[in-house]
């Protein structure tokens, strides 16, 4: 039996044991059976990476079962194993058997967790049929079904509302890029007549003079399908438009941010973009809404995230801003690269994630960074592992010492790819990725300084309050409240220490495969040899160009948030009106509650009152039951006879019927 | 095969039905048993139903009067409808076991007595004995809405007579015409007889609103919500899951196949109000506070994607619209019983009267929640393929429809998840509600099969696809010359000579490029 086969199904077998034992299995015995699952799945997936990274691998496909045949359009489920998939079998299972392990601790307390770990497996095992697709529409299925983990997931503490409205929105707004995506794959399979991935990829450079009719316009065919196919991968990808669920998708538990939406789930939009590169390369004009999408989102995401509170929302925030990264990579073409920054960004950001976590689970479920303050010598550990974590994002690094964190690595190949690609879009691009890097650099440094800095400012917390008895007023000087914030238990902090380790290495030691190695993907992605010899090429301002912003961002917030704590204050005051409205996350929400969720009930009323009660039961059955009245035609049997009525029609035609033949 | 097992499918629950009349209080087993053995029999008629052999198989034929038969004879379509409504008459007697208490007998016998119809219908190859169990089908329903429905049963009965009726006359002149026209009334025949061009127009019109009305497509569906919230929770199951599949049934078994030319011109008209139904009662649906309402108007959104399908004029528009009958005569016949498993505890269908249900009844909850994903069209479940195929035919023939038909899947989604919010999540806000237990072993009984095949369906729809995939060939054929043109005419022109990110080398840069 192929490895795939094991990699797959455990974490599905493991779901349905855990699912539905749950009360039989216990809580210990869900828990072993899903995590084990998962570290099986991960033992066996770095062989296959690393096979792929010395070249003793080659692609293949395991066929599963049949699925669907209608006339000439077939897909079945079948895997495929290539280098694009190994990377990204690598980071989800080795994230996920992470995430598995620290929910151990995080969800200690909860009364129902074999329903979480089921789901966190199911969730993993939908991932994997995404990424091992071998045609767009079981590429689809896995789609779905991380969005209906993520649902559920989100969901998870259904009792609380929020949770109940985000894990919804979290759908629908995924359905609206679905629906660009379904689009997509019937506009493939009317071109290409398949839809099978290798297939499509083949025939696609011969189509790319074609035009074709849509909605009326006669367009560029690949234009079209590639633009379809996108607008699903922003649904994913929370990329600026669609991006409305992924703060709200907060609601769910910690370690779930963490996996689904941060490492995974949310980078299938990229994944999509790369399995795909070679179509996407015969569409110029949808890679260039790909690269101003990227590019936007990069920078929108990112002024968000320096102006909220909440330490999860910003880290969303910023994971929003770093996939509008990998977004304009692979729009000018360097998909490897792209790649390379989802590999890195998946162990940093869950980092980041299951860190936050920590913090949260020492401060009593407080999430609010106002209420944080000096717990880098309470946490430690926690505290070196978001430092890490922190100097992965913000990509410290030195180009001329050869050394740097994981985000270095990626972001500033991403800049410098940009740079060098040189038209006037990616060159903008590039200035919206550095800018936004800035802004990465303070809105990373101000959650390190307020959480693990400066006074600790936790008797303000409700939760706080709930947990050690007292108001603020009670408290006195004394703002720590009398609360003790301790350390994670080991489960915890052993996938903060891997996942540490990658943060800090990842960039380093995989750099030479994923962007300069043409045979490590082997096809896999698109490989623009010479765009890649040019993103070495650039002038050394631009490989400088994100340190020192990063170098800049650091100083603004230590200047704002440590040296005159009353600079945010003043800048509100000053200009209250921009803070508002990066704030309200730029009034995207209130927006679309106006044009789109209002107005659906709105038209749902009238079309209900209005047409179907006031105009097409009205002048049809009443209308009609009204002139049979007015008339006096025995109104009573329309009351009562006429169910006799109906049958002597019936009779009446029948002898009718029967006479007519015989005659 | 000799043995007349289609005959005898249906002489198994007239004699039920006969039984129960008499029976009292007894009548549950009688009907449970004659359901079952009904379905055990279909089983048997699946087993030897031969996916490679004649078009119609298990053919009786007994001359009657002159001119008309009694014939019956199925091909792969038929067999998977008449699986679907054998499948789902025994769970609608064990809805209907305690919920119904006042005259048990006549009540099991119009479940089982409306089995025959929908049996026969099927499996009818006569045109008139089509018509007559076609239309005496809806009599016992009739009955059960009024009989045994809610406080406003007769309006309800009353608006689906009178949307029936007007429609079944037209038919049934229709029929005369063209049986004497055709010189038979053998519907196989009929079906490759090649009606002139001029008159299929007001044929196709005359089924036509017969079948509009049973699918139903808007504005003709108005009768639906009324009869489904009044009708008790089987007779819901039974209207969903089988009855609509009438017209559905009844376009692909006449329209196409005998008025080709007229469908082709008719598609527009067709696909005008599938695009509307489609929008529209999803809006509606989205703002009902009745369960019932909310699925019954989403039934018609799911239906318009049926006729879509149908009028796509080829293969995958065929068999998804098919599969996707079957699949929401599952699913949506499931959603109901979800309904009436609470209803029968609470007595209200109102969704503002529960909340939180996950709590309380965690394995009800699950069951919800697998139908309403089904319902949603997620892949892996039935609703998938079907939307799917169906949509995928539609956008080879009009990008604007398949557009605004796809829109469903967000709207859908919108809807059921909304409900299933109010109904399962949130906090417990009423005590009754938090205090109902979660489902009995009968109601896992009726739950555990549909949930199990909605998941077949998905997973392996090929069980479903192989029966009927010859004898939607033919019909594709017929259908081929007459296909709408497609609006999206694909012109290649001369490729283009390097990718869209081609750049060139770097000075002094010595790789691939170079060479």
């Amino acid at each position: 039996m192929s490895p795939i086969l094991i990699i797959v199904f455990a974490p599905l077998i493991a779901a349905i044991i855990a699912g539905f034992g749950n009360r039989a299995l216990g809580n210990t015995g869900a828990k072993v059976v899903t995590t084990g699952a998962l570290f099986l799945s991960a033992i066996l997936s770095w062989p296959i990476f690393i096979a792929f990274l010395t070249g003793d691998a080659i692609a293949e496909v395991v066929p599963v079962l049949k699925w669907v045949q209608s006339g000439e359009m077939t897909f079945d489920w079948e895997l495929r194993v290539d280098a694009l998939t190994a990377v990204m079998l690598v980071v989800i299972n080795t994230v996920s058997a992470l995430v598995h392990l620290y929910s151990w601790g995080y969800m200690e307390e909860d009364p129902d967790q074999p329903r979480f770990f089921a789901y966190l497996s199911l969730f993993t095992f939908a991932m994997l049929m995404l990424v091992t697709a071998d045609n767009l529409v079981q590429m689809f299925f896995g789609w779905e079904g991380v969005g209906l983990a993520s649902y559920l997931l989100i969901g998870f503490w259904f009792k609380k509302p929020s949770a109940g409205a985000a894990a919804i929105k979290a759908f629908v707004v995924n359905r609206v890029g679905d629906l660009g995506f379904m689009l997509g794959i019937f506009g493939t399979y009317l071109v290409f007549k398949t839809t099978s991935i290798p297939e499509i990829l083949d025939a696609a450079p011969a189509m790319s003079g074609a035009t074709i009719g849509f909605l009326g316009m006669r367009l560029q065919t690949m234009d079209v399908l590639c633009i379809l196919l996108f607008i699903g991968a922003m649904g994913k990808s929370a990329q600026l438009g669609l991006h409305t669920w992924l703060p709200d998708a907060m609601e769910g538990p910690t370690p779930v941010s963490a996996l689904i939406h941060a490492a995974t789930m949310v980078t299938a939009g990229v994944f999509m973009l790369c399995r795909l590169s070679p179509m996407f390369e015969t569409a110029p004009t949808a890679l260039m809404v790909v690269t101003v999408t990227g590019g936007a989102t990069c920078f929108f995401a990112a002024t968000i995230g320096t102006t909220q509170w909440d330490i999860k929302r910003v880290i969303a925030y910023s994971t929003c801003s770093q996939l509008g990264y990998m977004f304009f990579a692979a729009g000018v073409g360097a998909y490897g690269v792209a790649m390379f920054h989802l590999f890195t960004h998946a162990f940093f950001k869950a980092l980041l994630f299951l860190g936050a976590g920590s913090v949260i689970h020492a401060m009593h479920h407080e999430q609010d960074m106002r209420y944080y303050g000096g717990l880098r010598k309470h946490i430690p550990i926690t505290f070196w592992a978001m430092m890490a974590g922190t100097l992965a994002i913000t990509g410290l690094g030195v180009y001329h010492l050869g050394v740097g964190f994981a985000g270095f690595w990626s972001k500033d190949a991403i800049l410098e790819v940009a740079f060098a690609r040189g038209t006037g879009l990616s060159v903008t691009a590039f200035w919206l990725g550095v800018t936004a890097a800035l802004l990465t650099s303070f809105y990373s440094w101000r959650l390190m300084f307020l959480t693990f800095w400066g006074k600790p400012r936790w008797i303000e917390s409700e939760h706080i309050q709930h947990s050690v008895h007292k108001t603020p007023e009670e408290a006195g000087e004394d703002t720590t409240g009398g609360y003790h914030p301790h350390e994670s238990p080991l489960t915890m902090l052993v996938p903060l220490g891997l996942l540490t380790v990658g943060a800090v290495l990842a960039g380093q030691v995989f750099a030479p495969s994923f962007l300069d190695d043409a045979a490590f993907w082997d096809g896999s992605v698109f490989y623009n040899a010479n765009l890649i010899a040019a993103m070495h090429a650039v002038p050394y301002w631009v490989k400088y160009s994100a340190l020192i912003v990063m170098i800049l961002g650091f100083a603004g917030a230590y200047l704002a948030y440590i040296a005159k704590p009353d600079i945010p204050a003043k800048f509100v005051g000053t200009f209250g009106w921009l803070h508002n409205f990066v704030f309200r996350k730029w009034y995207f929400d209130e927006l679309y509650d106006r044009i789109f969720v209002k107005p659906a009930f709105w038209f749902g009323r009238q079309f209900w009152k209005l047409g179907d009660i006031g105009t097409i039961d009205r002048f049809g059955p009443n209308g009609i039951a009204a002139v049979v009245q007015r008339g006096s035609v025995a109104a009573k049997s329309i009351q009562s006879g006429y169910l006799y009525t109906y049958a002597l029609i019936m009779l009446l035609g029948l002898i009718a019927a029967v006479t007519y033949v015989l005659l | 095969m000799d043995f007349p097992i289609l005959t005898v499918m249906m002489l198994v629950p007239l004699a039920g039905a006969i039984a129960c009349l008499f029976a009292g209080e007894g009548s549950r087993l009688i009907a449970l048993l004659s359901t079952l053995a009904t379905f055990a029999l279909g089983v048997l008629l699946w087993i030897n139903f031969d996916n490679d052999g004649a078009q119609w198989q298990f053919t009786e034929r007994y001359e009657l009067v002159a001119g008309f038969n009694y014939a019956l004879g199925i091909d792969g379509i038929a067999l998977m409808l008449i699986m679907l409504s054998v499948f789902l008459m025994p769970i609608c007697i064990l809805a209907s076991w305690e919920a119904i208490q006042k005259r048990v007998g006549e009540y099991m016998a119009a479940f089982l007595f409306m089995e025959v119809l929908m049996i026969g219908t099927f499996a009818a190859q006569d045109i008139f004995l089509f018509y007559i169990m076609f239309e005496a089908g809806l009599i016992p329903m009739y009955l059960i809405i009024g009989v045994w429905g809610g406080d406003n049963r007769i309006y309800a009965s009353y608006k689906f007579f009178l949307y029936t009726l007007l429609g079944s006359v037209l038919m049934l002149v229709a029929m005369f015409w063209m049986v004497a026209t055709a010189g038979t009334s053998d519907i196989p025949t009929l079906m490759q007889y090649n009606f002139p061009v001029g008159a299929q127009t007001w044929l196709w019109l005359a089924f036509f609103a017969s079948f509009a009305v049973k699918v139903p497509m808007w504005p003709f569906h108005t009768w639906l919500p009324d009869a489904h919230v009044q009708a008790p929770t089987a007779g819901s199951v039974i209207l969903a899951g089988v009855l609509l599949k009438l017209g559905g049934y009844g376009f692909i078994r006449f329209s196409l196949p005998m008025f080709p030319v007229a469908s082709a011109e008719f598609a527009w008209l067709v696909f005008a109000l599938s695009m509307v139904a489609v929008v529209y009662t999803s809006l509606v649906a989205l703002v009902q506070a009745d369960m019932k309402k909310l699925i019954a108007y989403s039934s018609v959104a799911h239906m318009a994607i049926v006729t879509v399908g149908l009028f796509a004029f080829n293969v995958q528009g065929l068999e998804g619209a098919i599969i996707i009958m079957l699949s929401h005569g599952l699913v949506s016949g499931a959603l109901f019983l979800c309904v009436g498993v609470i209803y029968d505890r609470l007595h209200t269908r109102e969704i503002d009267r529960y909340g939180g249900l996950s709590i309380n009844m965690p394995y009800y909850a699950v069951f919800f929640l697998l139908f309403t994903m089904a319902s949603i069209g997620l892949p892996g479940t039935s609703g998938f393929v079907g939307e799917f195929l169906s949509l995928a035919g539609i956008y080879q023939v009009s990008t604007w429809v398949a557009l605004v038909c796809t829109t469903g899947i967000i709207l859908g989604a919108a809807y059921m998840l909304y409900l299933y919010r109010r109904v399962a999540f949130g906090a417990q806000k009423n005590e009754d509600a938090a205090a109902m237990g979660d489902i009995t072993a009968r109601e896992w009984a009726m739950m555990a099969p549909i949930a199990a095949v909605v998941m077949w369906m998905g997973v392996y729809p090929e069980s479903f696809l192989a029966p009927m995939r010859e004898d939607i060939k033919a019909l594709d054929a017929r259908l081929v010359l007459a296909a709408p043109e497609s609006d999206s005419q694909l012109v290649v022109g001369a490729p283009k000579e390097s990718a869209a990110n081609a750049v060139a080398a770097p000075e002094g840069y010595e790789g691939e490029g170079a060479h």
